[in-house]
């Protein structure tokens, strides 16, 4: 284990990775990354790098799940066992089941599920390397392997957190500041429709606190939303120039 | 058929809250009426009976001595399980702990961790080999709506009751002592949940208002009137404002059932 740094935030208002509080990681997202999926994208969200695939909608498997009158959304976020510093088993823990429920929930709301009756939709989640908000860059990824399927929507998906370390509420934390900083406020977002569809936090805010967080997060994840739709657009872009020659 | 049945009802209950009313009767802002019992079950070591109107549960606590997580060597462990037992409800099945129940005592686990409830630091025997290991297990005894409140002050009022033997250490050798001690408590952490039917929240969902609400938000509030935990359910959303709205009705509520209580 490496030394516990003393201080989050230097006097300057800088953080460990050299981030000013209100900044991101730089983050990567493509998508159609895979061949055999209906949809799928990769993001590179700081050192996090998680690949999601979409299949469906296709035939519910069991087929006692399925709905008359819309279609079934799953979803799986595991953990590959070489993502963290200590191997993680790669049999599902009980916060992974607990994420891919609330990962499903945020992205329900964006689908319009009555479109496809008596189907399923799997959305599959791989965190190859985890460095904090596995999460929220799962959503923004999974939205986008979604959209790439080519399953209606009512807007993406986008999800970041905020939190405070230190005494200073930060954006986007990274691995040491989610572990020792003082609290973690993930939220996932509709930004066309002002909706926020996932809304966790630990730690301990007041209120004021809370409310910037919960602040600074929207304001990062519109930050992602221009990111997601430029990507999504350069899928398209590329696919143009291949026809071209 | 159920989904059929569930939109005639939905609308029926949205239009109730709509006027300020509800299926039972109750405000937008209103409890069900809390009963707490401690210290049901003597073989525990901690207990309690919590109704929250007709919704029932009984949470035992255990205390075992065990090892501390290699990145706290110096504190306690808290494990937090729930089981939806079948007799509770016709829509729990026998089995191992599905996606709900996982999430349930994950919710209760975070506000009593985040809060810093137990004095973990005090429950340390021998630094990084040995420490008192605490096991909250809630059991679903009738469901009739908003678990999670339920088992949340359940889970508190059991730690409260929870006594563990007397210890010294002689030679490296654990022994127990004649006696008991009370288990360090520091916060005393209540999670206010409300429901999004329509455009409305409302506190306290019932089993019919559950099963048509949009979405669900829970905060957990310690002593200090902080909040140090949330958790949204369900497939809706809400909007920023909701959720800072709520954040202000889960602080109100919170005090108040703090001083109906007297933690």
């Amino acid at each position: 284990m490496s030394e516990k740094p003393e201080k989050l935030i230097d006097k300057k208002g800088i953080r460990l990775d050299g981030r000013k509080p209100d900044e991101l990681r730089s983050i990567k997202l493509e998508v159609g990354v895979i061949p055999n999926a209906d949809g799928s994208a990769y993001v590179e969200h700081g050192k996090n790098k998680i690949l999601v695939g979409v299949y469906g909608p296709r035939e519910v498997h069991p087929k006692h799940l399925a709905l008359q009158d819309r279609t079934v959304l799953k979803c799986r976020y595991h953990m590959a066992p070489f993502s963290v510093q200590e191997r993680k088993s790669p049999a599902p823990s009980r916060r992974e089941i607990e994420l891919s429920k609330v990962i499903r929930e945020s992205l329900q709301p964006s689908i319009f599920m009555e479109y496809y009756p008596r189907t399923m939709i799997d959305v599959f989640i791989e965190i190859l390397q985890a460095d904090g908000g596995t999460r929220c860059a799962s959503i923004t990824a999974a939205s986008l392997a979604l959209a790439d399927a080519g399953i209606p929507m009512r807007d993406l998906v986008v999800s970041c957190a905020a939190g405070k370390a230190d005494d200073t509420i930060v954006l986007d934390l990274m691995d040491e500041e989610d572990k020792q900083g003082k609290a973690d406020v993930p939220v996932a977002l509709m930004p066309n429709l002002n909706a926020i569809t996932l809304l966790q936090m630990d730690g301990k805010l007041t209120h004021e606190e809370f409310e910037s967080a919960v602040n600074l997060a929207i304001d990062g994840c519109k930050r992602i939303y221009s990111m997601q739709k430029e990507a999504l657009k350069a899928k398209y872009i590329n696919v143009k120039e291949e026809a071209e020659e | 058929m159920a989904s059929v049945v569930t939109r005639v009802k939905q609308k029926q209950i949205a239009q109730l809250i709509d006027k300020e009313k509800r299926v039972d009767g109750r405000k937008p802002n209103e409890y069900r009426e809390i009963k707490v019992e401690q210290g049901i079950i003597e073989r525990a070591e901690g207990s309690a009976r919590v109704r929250l109107g007709k919704t029932e549960i009984v949470v035992g606590v255990k205390v075992e001595m065990g090892e501390p997580f290699s990145d706290t060597p110096n504190e306690g462990v808290l494990t937090v399980n729930a089981e939806l037992v079948p007799l509770a409800s016709p829509s729990f099945e026998p089995g191992p702990p599905d996606e709900t129940s996982i999430e349930l005592a994950r919710i209760v686990d975070r506000g009593i961790r985040e809060s810093k409830a137990i004095d973990t630091g005090k429950l340390c025997i021998e630094p990084g080999k040995k420490v008192f290991v605490v096991f909250v297990d809630i059991y679903v005894l009738n469901h009739d709506g908003n678990l999670i409140d339920a088992s949340a002050l359940a889970a508190m009022a059991a730690l409260l009751n929870t006594k563990m033997s007397n210890y010294e250490v002689e030679e490296g050798e654990v022994k127990i002592k004649s006696g008991y001690m009370q288990l360090p408590i520091k916060q005393h952490p209540i999670t206010i949940t409300c429901a999004k039917i329509g455009d409305k929240l409302i506190l306290d969902p019932c089993l019919e208002e559950e099963q048509v609400m949009d979405a669900r938000l829970s905060m957990a509030i310690d002593d200090d009137e902080d909040i140090c935990a949330i958790q949204k359910g369900c497939a809706g959303y809400f909007t920023p404002e909701q959720v800072i709205e709520f954040s202000k009705t889960a602080k109100e509520k919170a005090k108040q059932i703090r001083k109906e209580l007297d933690w």
